[in-house]
């Protein structure tokens, strides 16, 4: 548990000194704020039946960065240190294989909520300014966070699977991001016009991520979305585990 | 286990890609011991290591570190090991005591004891100085004391480290042998190198490796006398010649001489003594005796070199044979 603990903290230690996190990080403020400024003034004297946080979550900006950013933030997990080799003191260490993929997924996980936090102040920056007294429904924002959460759970174990499988960041970043990109393309034919009731389309709808987030930014927790995220992620930090421990088959 | 020898390996091989790095090899290290691995380039010296350091696992054969095995009990040797891989991979973007204090808790140092053990590195590998600097802006020599201390942080009972002294210059080569040597009675060390007189220098034994085979594995006293040493003496003088051939020939305990022209008055003799005779306390007798001149007396030693390249050039030509 020390060493897990300790290689957490190294983790999110070389996001917080490289140029990479920052940047990133730069760029998701940049763009959710973009957005929420273009929300506000699309808003302004209309009335709209969605919640605020499916608008926010739900448009092609919160996309454009959890597709882009995540790549960036996984990029360097493995696949940087295999390349200056840091990778065998670290796997000579008294630490398992399945210790070092969770810590390296968990590193990422956290630095991934922590930039996606100062979106959720958007919010009372709302309330502060309106000419109105606004009441903040606590609920859509908790789900919209939980939500963030596993859909984060979801890319950051694609991004460290993307990582681990080369020596190369770029590569890693590429892989990464086509991983990511497939996922969320999937997503897109649910809106083929297929019929409603046949099997296509209720497979399709399972696998959709914008139908899964789509709940949670209503402020709807659903176990069918828990279940779809967490197995998804499990699947992904499995197949880490198994290229960790590849190194012992060859 | 307190009494197992540090290192025994027995048939261990690895193959990969069709390739055999480590064939068959065996060797024994005890408590104690300054070990050398010796080898040229790519006769699997990395891949023996690695595996004892449970990074790659053996095709066949079995190694065991203080009575654990490397594959079966990896945690349990890996607790015991300080491992230097090649080439000396570090954080560079750590600083040089976070990176130790790092390294000391990933191997599973407590709050206070890694802080103690960080003090008592740093010290000893000569970081006190560098300590705040980051590991990337280090030079070289540097950078390889960090790698030394981060081996040494959990105070490990075996030390292994992979061509400690490569790129460095005259100066760090020699603090870096110093501070190998001074590890040897409280840690087993094993290292690997193709420099010969490193070996000579730092270890109580050298294991000649080539092609994944064990050649010889001894003191390098004893791997003198496997050669033939303990005569061979060289001795200048000035005498006429053939009284010079006459003597030598005479003499009952040289089997064996060679004699040419130096400059001036002066022969060269080269004498080959009997099995197990030092020939120096004769021939300064017989000079002596003849009152001759004399400007150089020496018994010609085969550096390790001479050895090595002995038993591998050995090998092979057998191999040519097949």
């Amino acid at each position: 548990m020390q060493a897990y603990l300790t290689l957490v903290r190294r983790e999110l230690g070389a996001l917080f000194v490289s140029l990479t996190g920052y940047a990133v990080m730069a760029g998701v403020l940049f763009v959710m704020g973009a957005g929420f400024s273009l929300l506000l003034k699309d808003q302004n004297g209309v009335a709209t039946s969605q919640p605020v946080t499916e608008q926010l979550f739900g448009s092609g900006l919160f996309w454009l960065i959890l597709l882009v950013g995540s790549p960036f933030i996984t990029m360097r997990s493995f696949a940087l240190e295999k390349h200056t080799g840091t990778f065998e003191t670290l796997m000579t260490a008294p630490i398992g294989d399945f210790q070092v993929t969770m810590a390296k997924f968990t590193g990422a996980l956290i630095f991934h909520m922590l930039i996606w936090l100062p979106v959720f102040t958007y919010p009372y920056i709302v309330s502060i300014f309106s000419m109105e007294p606004v009441e903040l429904a606590a609920g859509p924002l908790a789900a919209t966070l939980l939500g963030m959460f596993l859909i984060g759970c979801v890319y950051m174990s694609a991004g460290c699977l993307a990582s681990s499988l080369t020596q190369s960041q770029v590569i890693a970043a590429l892989n990464g991001f086509g991983i990511g990109t497939t996922m969320f393309l999937l997503s897109a034919l649910v809106r083929l016009n297929l019929p409603q009731d046949t099997w296509q389309y209720q497979a399709l709808l399972q696998i959709s991520m914008l139908e899964h987030l789509k709940d949670f930014t209503r402020g709807i927790i659903d176990t069918r979305h828990l279940v779809f995220y967490l197995s998804v992620t499990a699947m992904f930090l499995f197949a880490t585990h198994k290229v960790v421990q590849s190194r012992r088959w060859k | 286990m307190e009494n197992a020898p540090m290192i025994e390996v027995e048939n261990l091989t690895k193959r990969y890609n069709g390739q055999t790095a480590v064939d068959g090899l065996t060797f024994e290290v005890g408590r104690g011991e300054v070990v050398g691995l010796l080898g040229e380039n790519g006769a699997g010296k990395s891949t023996a290591m690695r595996m004892l350091a449970c990074y790659l696992p053996a095709t066949s054969g079995s190694a065991r570190v203080a009575g654990f095995d490397v594959f079966t009990q990896a945690d349990e040797v890996r607790r015991r090991i300080g491992y230097m891989p090649e080439n000396n991979p570090l954080h560079t973007d750590m600083r040089v005591r976070e990176y130790l204090k790092f390294r000391a808790r990933l191997k599973g140092l407590s709050r206070v004891a890694s802080r103690e053990r960080v003090d008592v590195v740093t010290e000893q590998c000569g970081l006190k100085d560098v300590q705040k600097k980051i590991v990337g802006h280090l030079s070289k020599g540097y950078r390889q004391r960090v790698g030394l201390a981060d081996a040494l942080v959990h105070d490990p009972e075996l030390i292994i480290l992979d061509e400690p002294t490569i790129g460095l210059d005259p100066h760090q080569i020699r603090s870096v042998r110093e501070l190998i040597k001074s590890m040897a009675p409280r840690h087993t060390v094993l290292i690997s190198t193709h420099i010969l007189p490193e070996v000579e220098m730092t270890c109580n034994r050298a294991l000649i490796i080539k092609a994944g085979r064990a050649l010889a594995i001894d003191t390098p006293e004893n791997l003198h006398r496997l050669m033939g040493e303990g005569g061979h003496v060289i001795v200048e003088v000035a005498a006429a010649r053939e009284e010079l051939l006459e003597c030598w020939e005479h003499a009952g305990e040289i089997a064996d001489y060679h004699v040419e022209a130096a400059d001036g008055d002066y022969f060269r003799c080269s004498l080959t003594p009997l099995p197990g005779i030092d020939l120096r306390p004769l021939v300064f007798d017989i000079v002596r005796s003849k009152d001759w001149r004399v400007r150089e007396l020496t018994r010609s030693r085969r550096s390790l070199e001479d050895i090595f390249l002995h038993l591998t050039k050995a090998d092979r030509e057998e191999g040519e044979v097949y």
